[in-house]
């Protein structure tokens, strides 16, 4: 018989073991006191840990656990009037909590969730805008590149999405969670709107965390849905990008590959 | 099953897990609260989420590592669950049972996690490495060294002979 190594002892402890192997160490052990005895108080420890433990099980659950549980409620609200009504809300209390806000909230996974509805809130406002959906338009590109670049401090280029039905209306500046957010604003030829908004806000909340974590990955997609709205984002170095329009998600996955295309390739932020 | 009644099932074992881990009741469910809210900000991705207790408690290994990271004021609760005075008949096994605790207390955290995982979660070692997000053979050390420190503070022992490293 092979030798037992140190993990196959933890193993037969655990019943993780092939049932043949569990036999023959089972024998072997009747010639091992030492081990017999390690063994046992292994299995002593767990039994005792599940006496000290289980009766968690049991409890009832306390309130906020309860609630932490449920789906939270919808942050977006098909009427346009609630969507400006959060707006001007978290636009206050961003105000009030300015500069607190990232020590308070080190979960950076909620921060860009955050981001993602900061998103589709000002889509949902501005996309309802006949008469001014955007500060400036199309037709001044130049001077809105050049304010939004100043203002974001980094060179901030719309996305061009010509080629997948999306004509560029304009942008505009907006309050994001501690400071100015860029959005981007296009229409399909049916009037249909889609957003593309920038923030560049994340890599700063998130900086000394990732670092923390050792720097993982953040560039993955992720998709929120909520009502009609559908929300693409993802973020990039220091940058968030979130994709809103009432499209379906295969289009707006085309969109947001094309826009990630587009930023890879540094045409629209360097 | 809708969402929240699939995520509802899995709370009395976070909760059961994190108590070990955190030691109290109130870390212990600020830490399952977090680990929830996670979850929901991260609901896009249930879909493609094979393993549903293995990445809630993924998430929740997380959170613990950061959070035991960063300083807190240490909090004592005073509520119903406070012990009075132990009755008699199980007065011997209350302070066997509070001798595990301290021990375990005792315990770096990455071999506690482990240790707690194998006993309350009965998880597959491969489960483990992947909920972990390290090589299943440092889950083996890790079981290996736990479970002999807690051993030996148990049978108060000394800890056991560390090699070092002399260079």
């Amino acid at each position: 018989m092979n030798p037992i190594t140190e993990a196959e002892l933890h193993a037969f402890v655990d019943g993780q073991l092939t049932p043949e192997r569990h036999r023959e160490i089972e024998a072997s052990l009747a010639q091992r006191p030492d081990e017999a005895q390690r063994v046992q108080s292994y299995r002593d420890q767990k039994r005792e840990l599940r006496a000290l433990f289980d009766p968690v099980l049991d409890e009832a659950l306390p309130q906020r656990v309860l609630r932490a549980a449920r789906p939270r409620a919808a942050w977006y609200s098909q009427r346009w009037i609630a969507g400006l009504l959060i707006a001007l809300i978290s636009g206050a209390a961003g105000w009030g909590l300015h500069g607190a806000w990232p020590s308070a909230s080190p979960d950076k996974t909620l921060a860009v969730a955050g981001f993602a509805q900061r998103a589709a809130v000002a889509h949902a406002v501005y996309s309802a805008e006949q008469r001014r959906p955007v500060e400036v338009d199309a037709a001044h590109e130049d001077q809105l590149v050049t304010w939004l670049s100043k203002r974001m401090g980094a060179p901030m280029k719309p996305a061009h999405l010509q080629a997948l039905g999306y004509a560029l209306e304009g942008g505009r500046l907006l309050p994001g969670g501690q400071g100015p957010v860029a959005q981007f604003m296009y229409r399909d030829a049916a009037g249909r709107r889609l957003t593309l908004y920038v923030s560049n806000e994340i890599g700063e909340l998130s900086s000394s965390a990732s670092a923390a974590r050792g720097n993982q990955s953040e560039t993955a997609f992720r998709f929120a849905r909520e009502g009609r709205l559908n929300v693409f984002y993802w973020v990039d170095g220091r940058f968030g990008y979130a994709i809103s329009a009432e499209a379906d998600r295969t289009a707006l996955t085309e969109v947001s590959s094309e826009v990630y295309r587009q930023l890879a390739k540094g045409v629209t932020v360097d | 099953m809708t969402p929240d009644e699939s995520l509802l099932t899995w709370v009395p074992r976070l909760r059961r897990y994190a108590r070990a881990l955190a030691g109290n009741r109130d870390d212990a469910d600020d830490l399952v609260q977090d680990t929830l809210e996670r979850a929901w900000a991260r609901a896009a991705l249930w879909r493609g989420v094979t393993d549903m207790r293995g990445w809630l408690f993924s998430i929740m290994h997380n959170l613990h590592v950061d959070g035991v990271r960063r300083p807190r004021l240490a909090t004592q609760a005073i509520d119903d669950d406070t012990p009075e005075l132990a009755t008699a008949p199980t007065q011997g096994e209350r302070l066997a049972v509070l001798d595990l605790q301290a021990a375990l207390d005792q315990l770096p955290v990455e071999q506690k996690e482990i240790v707690l995982l194998v006993a309350l979660e009965d998880m597959a070692y491969a489960d483990i490495a992947k909920t972990l997000g390290i090589p299943i053979g440092t889950v083996m050390s890790r079981l290996s060294r736990g479970r002999e420190r807690l051993r030996a503070l148990m049978d108060g022992r000394d800890q056991p002979v560390r090699l070092t490293v002399v260079k």
